[in-house]
């Protein structure tokens, strides 16, 4: 046997960086991230930038199965079809406990439907509803609706349909696409205060750095994930909720650039199937499905659930419960002892069986009807989460027969599914829109220039896959008007290429100048792997920051403590050590990560309320304070801003507008 | 429920330009030892099990071997993608077995042409609301005022 001193990567970094090559590029417009929110755009800024322009794409992986989507979809969550757009505000307002952004969720709502239409001009099999016009969405077919705002799909490929027509735009335009390369840090201008230059990041199958100035830059890669204590204790902590890969890059590097940031303190702790993580939403709406206690009780109903949600009028009053309180409630359970909680999947399937029985259907139609049923509970999961079809087969799970039981999960950050965390964007330059809300250009951060979309735009939930690819067409039309208003603006970076090649390859560069000290490289006191950095982290936020373990409860003092120990995460963050690319990669996402959690629990700390029971509580807080932000209340958003020039960090309240009656 | 490789089905691709579950994986994880011309998950506790190297394996070389500390032995889902469906055999640990067969797309692969029939707005609507595919006029240009 060898010492176990050596690098195991396949991919090996290169430490001589004589040895690694900078790659330069000059574009107009550059799109970071490959998801949802980066292919609209993609599909998009070719229509609007002038004749002639330079476009670039970054992916960090490939993008026909890049992004949340990449495994597939069984259902699109928001296709507002007949319903109204103010419709739609009214339901996400409500969901996010009142503090929202009406102008963008509205301004979504009138968009988002052309891009399902395209899906499914381009292949996506969307289900029609038995009897009803058959025809494509745009020519009057009738969905099959399970909400009044979601519609079920064979969504297996979804991701590479849309990837397929945002490739082929790009193409088209002669524009660029780079996959595998891992944007990591933006540049603002020398010259021009507050206005975005460029970015660099690097290549995760090559020794490169990739240096790019560009006008306008969209930074759409994700939320975050595998920042607090995952429930799995090994091997499980990959089936995260979320995307493994999302690391809180959209959110830091838009940060350390100085972009204001809003309702960082949203978290969303989705109730999924037990540690496969399957979606409940086709469980609940398709299938009506009902969730009890231990007891068999459906609890939701009972007198102590009911004066539970009483506490939180007027949320709590909506036909559908906010998703936090519906945490709430099954929180409230658990801790009463009345666990575990079950999704009754057997009552809910033998439901149906029953009522077509009783309408005189026949054995033979009846066994036909069964087997539909049956392929359509088993899609939900194989299009989008077969880790949990995996698990059920693993533990002998038939849904007729037994029920499966509902946990909430560990914490993840986003801003386009049941969350809101994010950055501040500029709305649509419109009379309606309030003027706090706009600076020109629609969804532009507080940067000049720097564009956000899906997950980025905080305030803004409930935007699932068709609402991040539409935000990415309405930011990409933004940003060639940005493009062209400012023509004769040429981005400068301060920083060299040499210098920027030393600050992406400095894990590298540690690695190799110590791990030869110790006969194990993963046990060595002068650097710290990616994989310790991580799992440090999740620790702390868990035991501290309101993770699962302490049953999502913080507050100020245990705050104070995890912020000491992020300030010690990101000074060993410096000693970071990457032998090979992919651990590189690892290196540059923690840090992320670290950044990204540090806002969250500022935000957290500001805020003297708990806005969001389920999602997180503030034991030295526990109430929701709607007063209204004139009255000195809670009904507001709160906001942060790094200062790349001080280092400092300053949150702030910022005023609420209510733009749509109720 | 990370994937593994089946050493005897895997051929590094040989033939082919790249190798295909490394070209895909989201994560990262699945790269190719050019020694051994196989390929292997670097990284199986990060695996997301999201099934893009197993769908895309010409081989048929990958499978999942279910999270060991959350899955008891013995079941798995195996895919296999055709240009218009996807086929899944399930197999549950006490050995009982389940088909499905899904859609997955409409149109053949490689045929989308995002822009045919889709003319490029003139340069003067940049400031309008309306995305280039849509009218403007209707929703598009709705305010709140126009559902009160």
């Amino acid at each position: 046997m060898a010492l176990r001193n050596k690098p195991t990567w396949e991919l090996l970094a290169e430490p001589d960086l004589s040895k690694v090559p900078v790659e330069e590029y000059e574009y107009d417009a550059l799109l970071v991230g490959g998801g949802m929110a980066c292919c609209g755009a993609a599909f998009e800024i070719g229509k609007w930038m002038p004749e002639g322009s330079k476009v670039c794409l970054c992916d960090k992986a490939a993008l026909e199965r890049s992004g949340a989507v990449a495994q597939g979809l069984s259902a699109i969550n928001t296709y507002i079809g007949e319903n109204t757009p103010s419709d739609y505000v009214r339901m996400v307002r409500n969901d996010l406990m009142g503090v929202v952004r009406e102008d963008l969720i509205f301004d979504l709502g009138r968009h988002v439907d052309d891009s399902v239409h395209h899906f499914e001009e381009w292949g996506l099999p969307i289900w029609k509803k038995e009897g009803g016009n058959q025809a494509p969405l745009s020519e009057g077919g009738t969905p099959v609706r399970t909400g009044k705002w979601q519609i079920m799909i064979h969504g297996e490929s979804y991701k590479r349909i849309v990837a397929e027509a945002a490739k082929a735009a790009l193409e088209e335009m002669g524009y660029d696409l780079h996959e595998r390369i891992f944007i990591v840090k933006l540049l603002l201008d020398a010259n021009k205060e507050n206005t975005i230059a460029g970015a660099v990041g690097f290549s995760a199958r090559e020794n490169k750095v990739c240096v790019y100035k560009a006008k306008a830059i969209l930074v759409a890669c994700g939320g975050a994930v595998n920042i607090f204590r995952p429930r799995s204790t090994d091997e499980g902590k990959g089936r995260a909720w979320y995307p493994v890969w999302n690391a809180g890059s959209t959110y830091t590097m838009c940060m350390q650039v100085g972009a204001e940031m809003t309702m960082m303190e949203n978290r969303f702790t989705p109730s999924r199937f037990k540690d496969g993580y399957g979606p409940v939403g086709a469980w609940f709406l398709l299938f009506k499905a009902t969730v009890v206690n231990g007891s068999g009780e459906h609890y939701v109903k009972s007198d102590a659930a009911k004066a539970e949600l009483a506490k939180y009028k007027p949320y709590s009053d909506a036909a559908v419960t906010p998703t936090c309180l519906r945490n709430h409630l099954m929180l409230f359970e658990m801790k009463e002892g009345r666990g575990p909680i079950f999704m009754d999947t057997a009552a809910a399937l033998n439901a149906f069986l029953d009522e077509k029985r009783a309408s005189g259907m026949d054995e033979k139609a009846l066994k036909k009807y069964w087997k539909e049923l049956e392929s359509e509970a088993w899609e939900d999961f194989l299009d989008m989460s077969v880790g949990q079809a995996g698990l059920w087969a693993s533990m002998n799970i038939e849904p007729e027969k037994v029920g499966s039981e509902i946990m909430p999960t560990e914490p993840y950050m986003l801003g386009s599914h049941s969350g809101c965390c994010g950055i501040w964007v500029s709305g649509p330059d419109e009379d309606w829109v309030p003027d706090d809300y706009k600076w020109g250009y629609n969804r532009m951060t507080t940067v000049n220039g720097l564009f956000t979309a899906g997950d980025g735009v905080g305030a803004s939930g409930h935007k699932f896959s068709s609402g991040a690819h539409s935000e990415g067409r309405i930011a990409a039309k933004a940003m060639a008007k940005y493009v062209v208003d400012n023509a004769d603006f040429t981005p400068t970076l301060s920083q060299s290429a040499e210098e920027l090649k030393a600050e992406i390859y400095k894990p590298v560069v540690t690695y190799y100048e110590h791990y030869q000290k110790t006969t194990d490289e993963m046990v060595n006191p002068n650097y710290i792997k990616p994989r310790h950095m991580m799992e440090r982290l999740m620790k702390y936020t868990d035991e501290y920051g309101g993770g699962w373990s302490p049953y999502y409860m913080t507050n100020g003092h245990l705050l104070d403590i995890a912020m000491k120990q992020l300030q010690w995460l990101r000074e060993d963050a410096e000693k970071m050590a990457a032998s090979g690319l992919h651990e590189l990669i690892r290196a540059w996402e923690n840090l992320h990560r670290i950044w990204t959690v540090e806002d969250h629990l500022r935000h957290i700390q500001f805020r003297e309320e708990s806005r969001y029971p389920g999602f997180y509580y503030r034991g030295d807080f526990m109430q929701v304070d709607d007063k209204d932000f004139d009255e000195g209340g809670w009904k507001c958003f709160v906001n942060s801003q790094y200062d790349p020039k001080t280092g400092e960090w300053k949150c702030m309240k910022k005023k609420c507008h209510k733009i749509i009656s109720d | 429920m990370p994937s593994f490789v089946n050493p005897e089905k895997c051929d590094g691709c040989k033939g082919g330009e790249k190798t295909a579950c490394m070209y895909i994986c989201p994560n990262d994880l699945m790269v190719l030892n050019p020694d051994e011309m196989r390929a292997y998950n670097q990284e199986p506790d990060q695996c997301w099990e999201c099934y893009s190297c197993v769908k895309i394996c010409p081989q048929g070389a990958i499978e999942v071997r279910h999270y060991a500390d959350i899955a008891p032995m013995g079941g798995y889902c195996q895919p296999m993608m055709g240009t218009d469906s996807i086929m899944w055999t399930i197999k549950f640990r006490n050995g009982n077995m389940k088909r499905f067969k899904f859609p997955i797309r409409t149109t053949p692969e490689g045929s989308i042409k995002p822009y045919d029939g889709k003319p490029s707005p003139g340069a003067d609507a940049l400031s309008n609301g309306a995305l280039f595919t849509e009218e403007n006029s209707g929703r598009v240009t709705s305010t709140p005022a126009d559902y009160d």
